[in-house]
């Protein structure tokens, strides 16, 4: 794409140019090292910041002077990302191979210790594998009602109508909301004494008072439901931004060549909303597995609802077990990248295909 | 429906013609459809105005009024303000004085930290976006994923090793910590999201701006920004809903002056000893989705306007 641009021929590996990211690199890592070896905690700090800092600076010179504005404009967000998010990962995937409690100074490596107790302990393995399949269960559930009920209030908004940009906003109000007061006013929905839902199914079947969380399914279904009614919205915009963008000519052309309705939807809006109902699907998904505020107000992992994410916030901190957590928590990435690239590979195929 | 019969016509079933118009048969459909919807949003906001005891009355009291001895007393409550002064300033312990509880801070922060996290990251992210959609690097999938990897795992994995960095960088408790945490946060779903709108773009106009004699920054500005409009809009309706209701970040990393509101939010629910104070947690609830209400509703046309997107595709 740049070919026009005149080449810079690029610096030798020890020529100190302000584009040699290379020697920027070798040098950053090798003063980082030696300040975090010798100096406190604070200064080091700053001493890598700058570092990181100065290489990113060589990379935005070199991308600069070689016109690689794809370099340019992504290495803003990638800086970011790499100090506030991608840093952290890797200090807390290098701190679960030790065994290390937020409350005690003392550490130790321990290697694959904290993985293999997780997996094959009497005790862990058994749960681990009961709040997996929890997981998966809630998984799949919340992101087909979410999905369902988002892509039918999409098209119900699909067209203009009076009031529409009214009854618009109501709909999208639940995902506004806080979470923790999600949770709490869904328990006092749902409470037997004097919730909503109780003092509802008593007028209707005159019976006594209505316990939805005294079982799994009831359980289940009260967590998946709050859920669901929260992030519907969300799915339902993403469509919705797809729905309208579809251009009218191509509806006009469809209607004078009497095309079905259904095949007007395959071949007409589907293309349009296909990659945002991919990326709605995407996120849910991603979201879905990390699901523990609503468990924790609603059941408190009781009656079968623990998830994997719940799990990890009771073992990292609740119980300062700071590593295993950790650990818990790469198996769990471990297996949504499994099922994102599995995901992703098809989203790409049948993008190919048709 | 109706084909040609005045009557239904009149009461507004029109026939449907792809995404076209509907008339108030519609409208009152997808009324009760969204009134049905927002039910569990309305209860909150009629608790705010309720006493503790109305608030846990069986049968539930529905309504402020009896609209002139149509509706039996037991379904009526007396509306009071009380939760919403009680908000900002209440007796924490029974029989004391009434105090600052610190949540007009807590509001002003709120809107501090969100609406500067997220239009940074906003900002930041469709540079990216365009940059991977319009200059693919070498590996630009394995970037894309990567980015999307850092939102998959639990936030309290996350969590640790940034207190212990913030610790060293005396950044724990600052405005600039939190912003910049919030920033990151939010980058991954506005780059993948403006992406897939950049990506939706015809390059045939961009490359007849470039034989125009158009800069790159003219491209990017004057024809690509101008046809993701709602794009932008929804990623920052998006970003600013996540953001404003972000819970254990705000807990763990802020201090006594940057605090959030869903952190004196939680406070206010656990403090207390007594149970849940259901008028009072309303009330704040409800004050706090004031202000993100009504940035949606006004980016609501931006939001849904798809006039330019995707007209010359491909």
């Amino acid at each position: 794409m740049n070919s026009i641009a005149a080449q810079r021929p690029i610096p030798a590996l020890m020529a100190p140019a302000p584009d040699n990211w290379k020697l920027a690199a070798i040098a950053g890592v090798a003063v980082s090292a030696v300040a975090i070896a010798a100096l406190p905690a604070a200064a080091s700090f700053w001493i890598t910041g700058a570092m990181v800092a100065m290489v990113a600076a060589s990379f935005v010179v070199n991308a600069y002077r070689r016109h690689y504005f794809g370099g340019l404009l992504v290495s803003p967000a990638i800086a970011v990302l790499f100090v506030m998010n991608i840093f952290p990962l890797l200090w807390s995937l290098g701190l679960s191979f030790f065994a290390y409690q937020s409350n005690q100074q003392t550490i130790r490596f321990i290697g694959l210790g904290n993985y293999q107790k997780l997996l094959t302990d009497n005790l862990k393995a058994p749960e681990l594998w009961a709040n997996l399949t929890n997981t998966a269960m809630f998984v799949v559930l919340t992101v087909i009602a979410q999905m369902v009920t988002g892509f039918l209030l999409a098209l119900l908004f699909a067209k203009q109508f009076p009031l529409r940009k009214y009854l618009l906003i109501l709909v999208l109000t639940p995902m506004m909301l806080s979470v923790v007061a999600v949770g709490v006013f869904f328990s006092y929905y749902y409470d037997p004494t004097f919730g909503i839902l109780s003092y509802v199914i008593k007028a209707m079947t005159g019976g006594e008072q209505f316990i939805l969380m005294s079982n799994k399914t009831g359980a289940v279904a009260g967590i998946v439901f709050a859920d669901a009614w929260m992030w519907s919205p969300f799915v339902m915009l993403l469509v919705l931004a797809g729905l309208v963008s579809v251009p009218k000519y191509l509806y006009e052309a469809a209607a004078i060549d009497r095309v079905s309705a259904w095949r007007k939807f395959l071949t007409i809006t589907f293309p349009y909303i296909r990659g945002l109902l991919m990326l709605a699907l995407l996120f849910r998904t991603i979201e879905a597995f990390k699901m523990a505020d609503l468990v924790i107000l609603l059941t408190k992992g009781g009656n079968g609802t623990m998830t994997i994410s719940y799990h990890v916030i009771r073992i990292a901190n609740e119980q300062n077990k700071t590593s295993e957590g950790a650990a818990l928590s790469y198996l769990l990435l471990f297996v949504v990248i499994v099922l994102t690239n599995l995901y992703l590979y098809l989203a790409n195929r049948r993008a190919k295909g048709s | 429906m109706a084909e040609g019969s005045s009557i239904w016509e009149r009461l507004g079933f029109r026939r449907a013609s792809g995404v076209g118009e509907a008339g108030w048969g519609h409208a009152v459909i997808a009324g009760l459809i969204s009134f049905v919807y927002f039910l569990p949003v309305l209860i909150i906001i009629i608790t705010s105005f309720k006493l503790q005891t109305e608030a846990l009355a069986v049968p539930p009291k529905f309504l402020p009024t009896s609209f002139f001895g149509l509706i039996p007393d037991a379904y009526v409550f007396t509306p009071t303000l009380e939760n919403y002064t009680s908000v900002f300033s209440r007796s924490m312990i029974t029989g004391a004085a009434a105090e600052n509880t610190g949540f007009d801070r807590y509001f002003f922060n709120s809107i501090v930290i969100a609406s500067v996290s997220v239009l940074l990251a906003l900002a930041i992210g469709t540079l990216a976006a365009y940059g991977f959609s319009r200059y693919p690097l070498k590996g630009n999938d394995t970037y894309l994923f990567v980015i999307l990897t850092t939102r998959m795992l639990p936030a309290i994995v996350v969590i640790i090793p940034v207190i212990l960095m913030f610790r060293a960088a005396g950044l724990s408790g600052s405005y600039v910590g939190i912003i910049l945490l919030y920033t990151a946060f939010n980058l991954p779903f506005t780059i993948w999201m403006m992406k897939s709108f950049f990506d939706e773009l015809s390059p045939d106009v961009e490359d007849a701006a470039r034989l125009d004699g158009s800069s790159e920054a003219a491209v990017f500005f004057k024809v690509c920004l101008p046809q993701v409009v709602a794009g932008l809009a929804a990623t920052f309706v998006f970003g600013l809903i996540l953001t404003w209701n972000e819970f254990l970040f705000a807990l763990l990393l802020t201090g006594v002056d940057t605090r959030t509101v869903p952190v004196g939010m939680n406070q206010a629910v656990a403090g207390g000893g007594i149970g849940v104070l259901w008028g009072l947690l309303a009330a704040i609830e409800t004050l706090f989705l004031i202000p993100v209400f009504l940035v949606t509703f006004f980016l609501q046309n931006h939001l849904l306007r798809g006039v330019t997107f995707g007209t010359v595709k491909r």
